[in-house]
């Protein structure tokens, strides 16, 4: 913490998003991008889930299929900053599974370029 | 207390478990189309962390030209292209603000690149965009979306006006048109591929 949470408002439901990640560094914000793929772990019967109700919100969100941190904060309204705090929770207790984009380092790997130019050819023409 | 809205099985990402996600960003001033290109293009409903803006933002952003406008994206809306089994594209639209500092942090980190909408218009406006994509050192293209009733401009002008690079595409799009959006990314992405040589 720093000492800038001191006059931070607390995350209330109508702070706006970027008022609460503001000057912020959430601890892993390299694991949690914006689209960091996320999706619910099967349940262990050995890890009693001791959720709060928003964690299993969102965990319930995510038993379905993939979606990306972005849409979870999307289709929450939740803002970003707390959803990152929540599912980096629920990642940490072994109730998500995360995948992590293409590492910033490997961008310019042409064949990823070369597959959404592909891609988009064939769908748009 | 949130609850977990129902979502069909098109919401999540098609072979998720293979996925593996990047991200462009379409960016540009006040007003300029953004949401409506990233809806053009996008296999999902857009959604966004946007809000109406309240009274003291209006005093701030500039309204001049814009009619029918009462509200705007202020943080980010993004859509979402299955682009094979194992990429999806996501786009990430926000407006040039300053103040939105954070967010485009988070949201340069990693990108693949950017398109810049440009309203031939309002130039002027596009400056302090085109510098903070500079700032990211984001690769760019600039997509020219036309307006109905706005002449033609033409393209060695706008060069000039942007003080682009020689080699930086500049294309024309509708916004509105699901074909038009997607040619202009195209040239975006093969823009990058030859950057990335």
């Amino acid at each position: 913490m720093t000492d800038r949470d001191a006059w931070e408002p607390e995350a209330a439901p109508l702070v706006r998003p970027y008022v609460i990640t503001k000057g912020r560094e959430l601890p892993d914000e390299e694991q949690l991008s914006l689209i960091t793929l996320v999706t619910a772990a099967p349940a262990d019967p050995r890890r009693p889930a001791r959720l709060s109700p928003e964690e299993q919100t969102l965990l319930d969100l995510c038993s379905a299929g993939y979606l990306s941190v972005a849409e979870v904060a999307g289709h929450t309204q939740l803002p970003l900053g707390v959803v990152r705090i929540l599912l980096s929770s629920l990642a940490e207790g072994g109730h998500l599974v995360t995948r992590p984009p293409v590492a910033p380092a490997a961008l310019a790997d042409r064949e990823i370029l070369q597959e959404v130019l592909n891609g988009l050819r064939a769908k748009f023409g | 207390m949130v609850s977990a809205p129902s979502l069909g099985e098109q919401a999540y990402v098609r072979g998720g478990a293979t996925q593996t996600a990047v991200k462009i960003l379409v960016v540009g001033h006040f007003a300029v189309g953004k949401t409506t290109f990233i809806g053009s293009i996008s296999e999902i409903e857009p959604l966004s962390t946007e809000e109406t803006m309240t009274r003291a933002a209006e005093a701030v952003d500039d309204l001049k030209g814009v009619q029918g406008k009462t509200t705007t994206t202020v943080a980010m809306d993004f859509g979402r292209l299955t682009i094979s089994d194992r990429v999806v594209l996501y786009l990430f639209g926000t407006p040039g603000q300053q103040r939105f500092v954070q967010m485009w942090e988070d949201m340069a980190r990693g990108a693949l690149g950017a398109l810049i909408l440009v309203d031939p218009e309002r130039l002027a406006d596009s400056f302090p965009v085109i510098d903070l994509i500079e700032q990211y050192g984001l690769d760019y293209a600039i997509a020219v979306n036309h307006f109905t009733g706005a002449p033609p401009r033409d393209e060695a002008a706008l060069r000039e006006a942007l003080d682009l690079l020689a080699d930086t595409p500049v294309v024309t799009c509708d916004a509105r048109d699901e074909k038009s959006s997607a040619a202009a990314l195209t040239t975006l992405v093969r823009y990058l591929l030859d950057r990335a040589h």
